[in-house]
């Protein structure tokens, strides 16, 4: 299977970083991802990196991740998508289900 | 005055069946029973070319046998037939077009074979009359396209020709009905010639030929979803429905169809419907199969009656043990008479939510492809606001009273509306989108040749759809522009999503047209297979008591 790698930046109007140094959530398996967030002193920004086997979708990678980062005011974050096939519903839900975990407390569940 | 009638014979189908029989009965056996070694003779005695002839072909269970049969008739004696029959499923319901046997076709759904037929109208094998609704094509065998013979299937018959069709009952009643009281010819294939049947569904005296088939009819356990294969995703989107739309309405009465996202619902019900203390408020009445998912939530209380289109492979036990809330026979089985599901479906639900492949700007939504005339099956029937309904119902009147235009196209009249359910994802799997300016319907209609695009839910029906990016309230909306608005609103970054104008997606989610996940309170962390009430098969038949007896290969344990 070919992997795409795809790289985008993000700017949110009032970013926050998250709360954990590092967190991970999903699993890359058929039609689903996993997320990595690490905190990173980007000056504010967000950095995703998306690896992908899908073709022809990067515009929308992009728009789906700034969407989330403009949304949630994230910022300072460094983001990595392993992804294999994941349709939006499940990107949509695996940013947000990842986020609430990067700023839960420790040992405490999102 | 003078009365001038014409002159002529008024009981010529009759005399002209009569001699249809006659030529047949050297094939009789003994009382109406045939020799399945007879049947292809049996066929090319009673079946003249270009009758309008019935199989027996549901969603469900198959008249194979005769269907076979039908395929091995002389095409010199037969030719040139006119099918009208509910489902195309085998092969040979094509066959028996690519031999010249048949010539037309009219139909309500086409699964496997939508290809086939689509090639075949294109190469000129096939004429296609229409794609109807379930009810509608049985309107019309007491109309136009009442069938000459009818060859059906049932579970048992009697040497007197009386059938048990029980527990998947389906088309059986209605095509008999409509062929026999118009003179037609009924043959039926049977797994079982008995003394004594368990119930007689049939009667005798409407069936002229019963015909013992060499194996059991096929059937398909179209309706049986393994809890196991439904996704986080659909857990998201089914609590989504269950708080925007079935708390939100009250929606007692409603239809549940195949797909894996009312599965998840069935299965949220007695954990997350629980929680949110809507037992008894919602999902009480349905019209649907006997779904194994809906075992949880029968058990746990939550359902008071659910009528059947059919039955459903393993489910018989269950349904039997459970006769409050199934419709179930004197003998102690179900009776699926599609005819009276249908028409439940049509009037007395107060909700049809369902799935689809494309959604329009306009609302439009239908599961046709360019190259496939696969049908609706009786989704329109049930997904559309039935415009002869005068019972209300609190959930009824509340989508009537929340009607957007409703001064424009009532008056002052008050009136209800059916809620109008399409759960859509902007892009599915392959990254297929859900939303496109164009439907495929209309290069279809253009392919095949149809006066009319195959839409399986007309955008004036439809009041709601739900997607991740949340639900749109369609019949809230006061004009075309605001009802496209709030669609894109919803389509994420798809073509008509990313038309949006952001402005106004806002100004909706402000006036209530668009709720998305965290407007509605949803816990987005929550949407998990966690949440279900049964996560395989196999919980299923431990909330069963062991009445649910899943086909082998639903058995993985």
């Amino acid at each position: 299977m070919a992997l795409t790698t795809l790289e985008f930046e993000f700017k949110a109007d009032a970013p926050k970083s998250i709360a954990k140094e590092w967190s991970h959530l999903g699993v890359t398996g058929s039609g689903d991802l996993e997320v990595l967030m690490e905190r990173k002193d980007l000056g504010g920004k967000t950095k995703a990196k998306v690896v992908t086997p899908v073709v022809g979708f990067d515009a929308i990678w992009e728009k789906m991740i700034n969407k989330f980062v403009v949304e949630n005011n994230v910022g300072d974050v460094s983001i990595e998508i392993n992804d294999d096939n994941a349709t939006p519903i499940v990107v949509y839900m695996r940013l947000r289900q990842a986020l609430a975990e990067a700023n839960a407390k420790e040992g405490e569940q999102a | 005055m003078e009365f001038k009638g014409v002159k002529r014979e008024w009981n010529t189908l009759k005399k002209d069946a009569d001699a249809r029989l006659k030529d047949a009965a050297p094939y009789v056996k003994e009382g109406k029973i045939v020799d399945a070694k007879d049947t292809v003779a049996l066929l090319e005695a009673v079946i003249k070319p270009g009758d309008k002839v019935n199989i027996e072909g549901n969603n469900q269970k198959q008249a194979d046998f005769l269907a076979k049969c039908l395929c091995q008739v002389d095409v010199k004696k037969i030719h040139d037939l006119h099918m009208v029959q509910s489902v195309l499923t085998l092969p040979e319901h094509l066959d028996v077009f690519e031999k010249g046997i048949a010539k037309k076709l009219d139909m309500s759904f086409s699964g496997p074979q939508a290809k086939r037929i689509a090639e075949f109208l294109q190469e000129g094998k096939l004429e296609l009359g229409a794609i109807h609704t379930y009810l509608e094509l049985y309107g019309r065998y007491f109309v136009d396209l009442t069938p000459r013979v009818a060859l059906v299937v049932a579970t048992k018959a009697d040497r007197n020709g009386n059938l048990y069709t029980g527990f998947s009952t389906e088309d059986t009643p209605v095509i008999v009905e409509a062929t026999k009281f118009r003179q037609g010819i009924v043959i039926a294939q049977v797994n079982e010639i008995v003394d004594e049947l368990p119930r007689v569904d049939i009667p005798g005296d409407w069936v002229d030929f019963v015909i013992e088939s060499p194996k059991p009819f096929y059937i398909e356990p179209l309706f049986t979803r393994d809890p196991a294969l439904i996704t986080d995703a659909q857990v998201l989107k089914g609590m989504m429905a269950i708080k925007g739309i079935y708390a939100e309405y009250g929606v007692k009465s409603l239809n549940h169809g195949i797909g894996f996202d009312t599965a998840a619902i069935e299965l949220l019900l007695p954990t997350y419907g629980e929680e949110l203390g809507l037992k008894g408020k919602i999902c009480t009445n349905f019209i649907l199969n006997p779904h194994p998912t809906l075992i949880p939530a029968i058990e746990s209380g939550w359902v008071e009656s659910i009528h059947s289109f059919g039955g459903e492979l393993g489910m018989e036990d269950y349904v039997a043990a459970r006769s409050d809330i199934f419709f179930v026979g004197p003998d102690g089985s179900m009776r699926s008479n599609r005819a009276f599901s249908q028409t439940a479906g049509h009037y007395a639900i107060d909700m049809f939510i369902g799935g689809t492949l494309q959604i329009d700007p306009y609302g439009n939504s239908s599961t046709a492809t360019a190259t496939r005339v696969a049908g609706f099956g009786g989704a329109p029937n049930m997904g559309c606001d039935a415009k002869g309904r005068r019972h209300s119902s609190d959930a009824w009147l509340k989508v009537g009273d929340e009607y957007g235009m409703k001064e424009e196209m009532y008056g002052n009249v008050r009136r209800g509306k059916r809620l109008v359910v399409q759960l859509a994802e902007t892009f599915r799997e392959k990254l297929a989108p859900g939303f496109v300016e164009e439907l495929d319907a209309f290069a279809l209609a253009k392919n095949a040749k149809l006066p009319i695009e195959p839409v399986m839910i007309y955008g004036d029906d439809l009041t709601h759809i739900i997607t991740e990016e949340g639900i749109a309230y369609l019949h809230k909306c006061r004009s075309m522009e605001e009802r496209t608005a709030a669609i894109r609103g919803i389509a994420g970054f798809t073509e008509v999503g990313m038309k949006a104008d952001p402005k106004m997606t806002k100004h909706l989610r402000e006036t209530g047209v668009i709720k998305t996940a965290t407007d509605l309170g949803i816990d987005i962390n929550r949407a998990n297979r966690s949440m279900l009430a049964a996560k395989n098969v196999h919980d299923l038949v431990e909330w069963s008591g062991g009445l649910y007896n899943p086909p082998a290969k639903f058995r993985n344990w």
